[in-house]
């Protein structure tokens, strides 16, 4: 059985490998654009007064930022990891639904492309400028993404790119409960699966609870801006702290969305590199669940300065501190996982200590703005900054990049450079210290965060120039890991089935694995079937024919439906909105009645 | 003129210290490592800039409170960074020493395969509940006697919102200003703060931590300043293009002082001496575009922009970002949108001579 080659089998894929891959590299290249945007916005902060760009630029630079890193960067590249690695870990051949994974990965890659035309179509609404980006922060707060407010059409591309992207988050979370439910290899139960697929099961059952409460936030806001409702519209009876509550109810889930995947790496490499099980297996998917589920009782602490009032706060600000809880326990048991081991210091290793004792800071910056009244102080300063920097960098991003060293081979067939490797950590790691450590101060010492400016009164000059600096260090670290990508192409060193001595099933398959993944779907009997059992679940050669399913069109000329519809919105053109709705339910039809075997 | 100089913090230097810990200390596992040898002398010339950055002044810092309300977060805020700091110690300590303990070491017996122990997850469940007890003790604490409602006899000024500025009235003493607030010391104060447009968060980090300023909702902040000074704030919640420009600042004054900036405010607007400059300017002003949005009492009633009635005895304008000379205010009537961001204000395009005068008019309304 032959792989199909060339341009039509990459976008009419349903294999759940290629899309992974395409949504690793679509999302890495997000991640580039967002990384480009904090430079510009860092290169602006470097000294006070600053003129390398005007405010109108630089709210739009840190908007897209945060969108770009949320939505675009961070979650599609854990998404990436759902894709290729899940079905290997469960032992399945495909995801459950082929061709909605590949409605999830069009409609992520057209909805991210929708919202970044908009750097560049202003002239097309008399903007008189080149861009006309989302310019109302990541959290769009109404009243101020209110037509009254802002007028052009920046905010607009911003929550139609939104709603476009929840159709390819909420796809995709429903895909992976599904398969992970109920194509698990015999033997797999659930307290068998890897840690990395139950914070995938965790993560998709948020996307499919949190994503509604943005869409339907920003239908409100929608209706607001295009028809003249008032959902938060003080003038006629709306309240724009409506938003806020809607927003954060979504918002704090999806923190977790964000780490929740990158745990669970963490959890898979440590094992692997200290040649033991991970402690309290049990403890860490339970207290994973119980993150999942008090994440949805902490939104207002987004929220203390709003004035909810002395009992809202104490509520908000100890079920915040509950969660502390379960996260503390997972630390201590990775650390009990690394204790008595016999620890190699391989890049995947690095990283996911980095991630540990990163997101040790990141968690205990958060504990002290658990504290409303400390909050009142810290809050949208740039000591938030640094906090979220510390979870979402510290945390997700190194916890990522674990997963790609880690992973790499399994995905390409060849091990990244460990040299390279090594330098792109500890460039990494301390670029992001310096980048992000002194914020703390910045924002202590009375630097609000979203100013594009700042007056050399404050003191903060220097500490701004420094944190600029371990930007660009960061920045050079990505370079490195870049060259390390490209020269593995050709240079890599073939990495076999498990040159990590992983003990999940994805090492069971070959590197990269065949089309079909498993040749026999092997029977499992206990949570590490490589280390316990690696006879019975060793590769064996195909019994007869394997079905895999047919690539198909229709994925992806249903999603470009979305995007049409979205720019009908955004014009004004009605005829558009026909045609959108036309190629939207010619291509669900035509996917719905096309044969399984060809 | 004087701003409030502040010295370093103590703890924010201890923290600059902890600068390298992490990468430093992981970094000692591999002391062979060649790579991070040359990093270390970077890292400690670069913790050494940002010790010297701790030199100050720091006039928007939080961490030297002026008022009671600012020293009860101050305090919650020291006791739950002590937590915090003895956390990181504990916790990083034992990472970094798991780290350099077991390392793989060649021709080793496999480890032994152990699964958990649950007397040891009992436990690390049960230290962070008691150690977020002690924090959330004094929180509740904090946050109900901060937020109580504000004693009678407090001194009332409302806060209003506007993109991008900041109108004061204080309803009891009949006085509306703008951007820079005066308040007499050790006397509570109390603030009711609303939005004219979008939402701002009102914060003047040394006296009166940040509280939203909502359109539609009317939020509190009451204090007691307790130290005379000049005191730096800003707006904190994003409000648009300018959010970056709408700062202010706060005098906090001897009752005396107070009580003669409030019979200055009272008085009506300076009178220029005919045929002088002033009065040309005074005339411009009476019959130009600046009537439509501004205040001044006797001359003019607009809503849109800060009362100027007395707009030379501030020290700043346009939202408290700029001096209030003769150079910035020419610059501002003229130059309004370049200086500030989408100012509602237009670039009014004076001829010289009309600008001239009219400045010299604003600038002797004291």
């Amino acid at each position: 059985m032959t792989e199909p080659t060339g341009l039509k089998s990459w976008i009419t894929t349903v294999d759940h490998k290629r899309i992974g891959k395409l949504y690793f590299w679509t999302a890495f290249c997000f991640f580039l654009v967002g990384g480009i945007e904090a430079l510009l916005i860092r290169s602006q902060l470097a000294q006070p007064n600053g003129h390398i760009v005007d405010a109108r630029t630089y709210n739009e630079l840190f908007t897209m930022h945060g969108t770009t890193m949320i939505f675009l960067a961070l979650m599609p590249l854990s998404v990436a990891f759902f894709n290729f690695i899940v079905p290997l870990q469960i032992g399945a051949r495909d995801v459950a639904f082929p061709r909605l994974n590949a409605f999830s990965y069009w409609v992520f890659l057209l909805g991210g492309i929708f919202m970044n035309v908009s750097w560049f179509v202003g002239p097309l609404f008399h903007a008189g400028r080149l861009s006309v980006a989302p310019n109302g922060g990541w959290f769009g707060y109404a009243n101020l993404t209110e037509r009254q407010y802002s007028i052009g059409p920046n905010i607009d591309f911003w929550l139609l790119g939104l709603q476009i992207l929840g159709v390819s988050s909420l796809a995709g979370g429903f895909n992976f409960v599904i398969t992970i439910l109920n194509l698990r290899a015999p033997g797999m139960k659930m307290m068998r699966l890897p840690v990395f697929t139950w914070m995938t099961l965790v993560t998709s059952f948020l996307l499919i609870t949190a994503f509604p409460v943005i869409t339907v936030a920003l239908a409100f806001l929608m209706f607001d801006r295009f028809f003249g409702t008032n959902f938060y519209q003080l003038s006629a009876g709306g309240d724009p702290v409506l938003w806020q509550h809607l927003f954060w109810i979504f918002g704090h889930p999806e923190v977790y969305i964000l780490i929740l995947p990158a745990m669970g790496v963490v959890s898979e490499v440590l094992p692997t590199f200290s040649r033991k099980p991970l402690f309290g297996y049990t403890v860490v998917v339970y207290s994973g669940i119980l993150i999942a589920f008090m994440g949805w009782g902490v939104w207002s602490h987004h929220m203390f300065s709003v004035g909810l009032g002395p009992i809202a706060d104490a509520v908000f600000s100890s079920t915040t501190m509950l969660i502390a809880i379960p996260t503390g326990v997972k630390i201590f048991n990775w650390i009990a996982t690394l204790w008595g081991g016999q620890i190699r210091f391989d890049t995947p290793l690095l990283f996911a200590v980095g991630f540990i004792a990163m997101f040790i800071i990141g968690g205990l910056s958060g504990v002290t703005h658990a504290s409303p009244p400390a909050d009142l102080q810290q809050t949208d300063t740039y000591y938030v900054v640094a906090h979220i920097h510390y979870v979402l960098f510290g945390g997700t991003v190194l916890g990522l990049f674990a997963g790609m060293y880690y992973w790499w081979p399994k995905m390409t067939g060849r091990l990244l450079s460990e040299t390279l490797g090594k330098i792109h950590f500890w460039g990494m790691l301390i670029g992001m210290n310096i980048a992000f450590f002194p914020m703390h101060f910045i924002g202590l010492l009375g630097m609000p965060r979203r100013v594009y400016t700042y007056s050399p009164d404050l003191g903060v000059s220097t500490m701004n120039l420094v944190s600029t600096i371990g930007a660009f260090l960061i920045a050079v670290s990505m370079l490195v890991f870049i060259w390390n990508v490209i020269r593995t192409r050709t240079k890599g060193k073939i990495a076999g089935d498990n040159p990590w001595q992983g003990a999940t099933l994805e090492w069971a398959t070959s590197s990269p694995p065949a089309v079909y993944n498993f040749a026999q779907i092997p029977t499992v009997h206990s949570r590490l079937p490589l280390w316990n059992e690696p006879e019975s679940v060793a590769q064996k050669a195909p019994s007869g024919h394997i079905h895999v399913p047919d690539g198909s069109w229709w994925p992806l000329v249903s999603a470009a439906g979305l995007p049409l519809l979205a720019t009908s919105l955004i014009s004004g053109q009605l005829w558009l909105a026909f045609v959108a709705a036309a190629v939207l339910l010619v291509g669900i039809f035509k996917w719905g009645f096309e044969p399984f075997e060809v | 003129m004087h701003l409030a100089v502040v010295d370093c913090e103590p703890t924010a230097c201890y923290l600059l210290g902890a600068f390298s810990r992490p990468t430093r200390t992981i970094a000692s596992v591999h002391r062979h490592y060649r790579l991070i040898q040359r990093w270390i002398p970077g890292l400690l010339l670069l913790a050494v800039v940002a010790l010297g950055a701790c030199a100050g002044p720091f006039p928007q810092t939080t961490l030297h409170p002026k008022s009671d309300l600012g020293f009860a977060i101050d305090h919650l805020f020291t006791g739950i960074f002590g937590w915090a700091v003895g956390v990181f110690v504990v916790v990083e300590g034992l990472l970094v020493y798991a780290l350099f303990r077991f390392r793989a070491k060649p021709g080793a017996a496999a480890p032994h395969p152990t699964h958990g122990h649950t007397a040891l997850e009992i436990a690390w469940t049960l230290a962070p509940v008691l150690i977020l007890v002690m924090v959330a003790v004094p929180t509740i604490r904090t946050i109900f006697a901060t937020q109580a409602p504000a004693p009678a006899g407090s001194l009332k000024i409302e806060v209003i919102g506007h993109q991008w500025w900041w109108e004061y009235r204080y309803p009891d003493q009949g006085v509306v200003t703008a951007n820079e607030l005066h308040l007499p010391v050790g006397r509570t104060i109390a603030l009711d703060l609303t939005s004219n447009d979008v939402i701002h968060s009102f914060w003047i980090p040394a006296i009166a931590a940040k509280r939203d300023v909502v359109p539609g909702h009317v939020n509190h902040i009451v204090f007691k300043a307790d130290t005379v000074g000049e005191y730096m704030g800003q707006c904190a919640e994003f409000c648009g293009d300018s959010h970056a420009n709408m700062r202010l600042r706060a005098f906090v004054e001897t009752d005396s002082a107070f009580n003669a900036w409030v019979a200055n405010q009272k008085q009506p607007p300076v009178e220029p001496q005919p045929n002088t400059l002033q009065a040309t300017g005074k005339n411009a002003f009476a019959h130009g575009a600046c009537i439509a949005c501004h205040t001044i009492q006797g001359v003019s009633a607009g809503m849109i922009g800060p009362n100027l009635t007395h707009l030379a005895s501030r020290t700043t304008i346009a939202g408290a970002t700029y001096p209030d000379d003769s150079l910035d205010l020419a610059l501002w009537v003229n130059h309004a949108p370049q200086r500030k961001p989408g100012s509602v204000m237009m670039d009014m395009n004076l001829q010289p001579a009309d600008l001239q005068a009219i400045v010299a008019y604003l600038m002797s309304l004291k």
